[in-house]
């Protein structure tokens, strides 16, 4: 395949950036994305260029430190992260366009790599259990329902990577923080911090300077991990009803 | 700050505020469009007066008209401070976004749409409800008891095609706000559940399309017949 990539460069915090044109050929319609990116890079290496800067990790689709708005759309034309990503989603003579998140609260490092720690900072605020340190709990030592469980757990399949950021119009952190509250409001283990952990984790994404939410969609719609808007209806829900009755005056 | 201000302040409490003056508005327009459908019964306004009189009148009318200018009021500044954040949460933007991908255009329109439907009330209030509250109007006796004669203000207004033209086009911006608005107030509220909300974006679906219809109809309806 041969294709031409439209990819934005940009030094440093401060730098302005800028797209750069890139054209590449020899691709393998079995690369993954990401593996097509390492090529570009290895020439741009070779010539003694800067290669391009961009967030990965696992490329397994589980770490959620890939990220690259490819094309107008987070994690590229597929509902996948960019790492699982294949070639065989474009057409020869292509030109794909791809730029870094675009949020105030991820601010970009360098070309296509931003900073998420906004994430980390949310989920600092209360997205946590206290658990009594030991030995090793039994195993089924506090029943869960099935389904109790398995909602809780496709909460918890949310790997953080901030698509629903990328792709909500106003950079709304909600899916990602509903996942991770919905995640231990439902299970038994989380009660202790239930109120706390609502009113705390969203008074940080609010601090964050991320926007609010308008039930567009586009957030679930482009999740790798499908989470649903029925966990940004349930933190609401945690929400309204911790301002009524924590002890936070 | 209290708990209050501090929670009415957030994100949520905005969105809340947001849900409920909405919900709210809906209800009005239920029953704006219900007292409305007088002007088709073809009595020479009689009982359109009556209504009319009893809505300016009423004690607890009067309640619930207070009720939804602060509504009205509300939404809009509400929605101006939540949409002021929202641009601020993207500072840069993408060159390239194919948003038509993974959302509704209503729903991303919600503040253009918005604000046509506040021209729109402008120019509708001041047409009919300043008149009847401060204007020159012409009366009507029924039974010995004298009416402002609001269905003649009404006949005569729809005789213009422009206005009636902008009435029905304006009613098509209502249509796709509530599209996206009457489902959007309940998920805000934390009300979304297997058990209830395919029913709610039911109605949802339906209360967009045959309120403002019926809104339309009433200025078409008068430019044809008279």
């Amino acid at each position: 395949m041969k294709l031409t990539l439209k990819v934005w460069r940009q030094k440093n915090k401060a730098d302005q950036g800028g797209f750069v044109t890139y054209p590449i050929d020899g691709i393998s319609k079995d690369m993954s994305f990401l593996e097509m990116m390492d090529v570009l890079n290895e020439e741009l290496t070779e010539k003694g260029e800067d290669p391009i800067h961009f967030d990965h990790d696992c490329r397994e689709g589980i770490c959620g430190m890939c990220s690259l708005y490819i094309n107008g759309k987070p994690h590229g034309p597929q509902q996948t992260t960019t790492c699982q990503l294949h070639m065989r989603s474009f057409s020869d003579g292509d030109t794909i366009t791809i730029e870094p998140w675009r949020a105030k609260a991820f601010p970009v490092v360098k070309d296509l790599v931003v900073d998420r720690s906004a994430f980390d900072r949310i989920i600092q605020a209360g997205g946590y259990v206290s658990v009594n340190t030991g030995g090793v709990p039994d195993a089924n030592e506090i029943p869960i329902p099935k389904k109790i469980a398995d909602e809780a757990f496709d909460a918890a399949t949310c790997i953080g990577c901030g698509a629903c950021v990328a792709a909500c119009k106003n950079a709304s952190a909600m899916l990602f923080t509903s996942a991770k509250i919905s995640q231990l409001a439902m299970l038994p283990q989380g009660q202790v911090e239930r109120k706390e952990r609502a009113e705390k984790m969203i008074a940080q994404m609010d601090a964050e300077g991320f926007g609010a939410c308008t039930n567009t969609g586009a957030c679930a719609a482009e999740c790798p991990k499908g989470i649903s808007l029925s966990n940004i209806a349930r933190m609401n829900r945690e929400y309204f009803s911790a301002v009524v009755s924590s002890e936070n005056m | 700050m209290s708990w209050v201000t501090k929670t009415l302040s957030s994100t949520l409490g905005r969105k809340l505020f947001m849900a409920l003056t909405g919900l709210f508005l809906i209800l009005f327009l239920t029953g704006h469009v219900s007292g409305n459908m007088l002007l088709f019964k073809g009595d020479g306004g009689e009982a359109f007066n009556k209504y009319a009189q009893f809505m300016t009148t009423n004690p607890a009318v009067k309640i619930l008209s207070y009720l939804t200018y602060i509504s009205v009021i509300a939404h809009v500044i509400y929605s101006i401070l939540l949409t002021r954040k929202n641009k601020s949460a993207r500072p840069v933007g993408y060159a390239e976004s194919k948003a038509s991908t993974n959302s509704a255009w209503s729903s991303r329109n919600m503040g253009v749409l918005g604000t046509i439907i506040l021209i729109f009330l402008v120019v509708h209030m001041q047409g009919f409800w300043a008149k009847m509250h401060w204007g020159d109007m012409p009366m009507v006796t029924y039974e010995g008891e004298t009416y402002k004669d609001l269905y003649q203000i009404v006949q005569f207004a729809f005789q213009n095609e422009i206005l009636v033209a902008g009435y029905v086009i304006a009613m098509g911006f209502l249509s796709f706000h509530l599209s996206h608005g009457f489902a959007s107030a309940f998920q805000t509220l934390g009300l979304n559940h297997v058990k209830y909300s395919p029913a709610i974006e039911l109605i949802g679906r339906i209360y967009c399309i045959v309120v403002p219809v019926l809104f339309a109809s009433m200025p078409l309806y008068i430019y044809f017949t008279s």
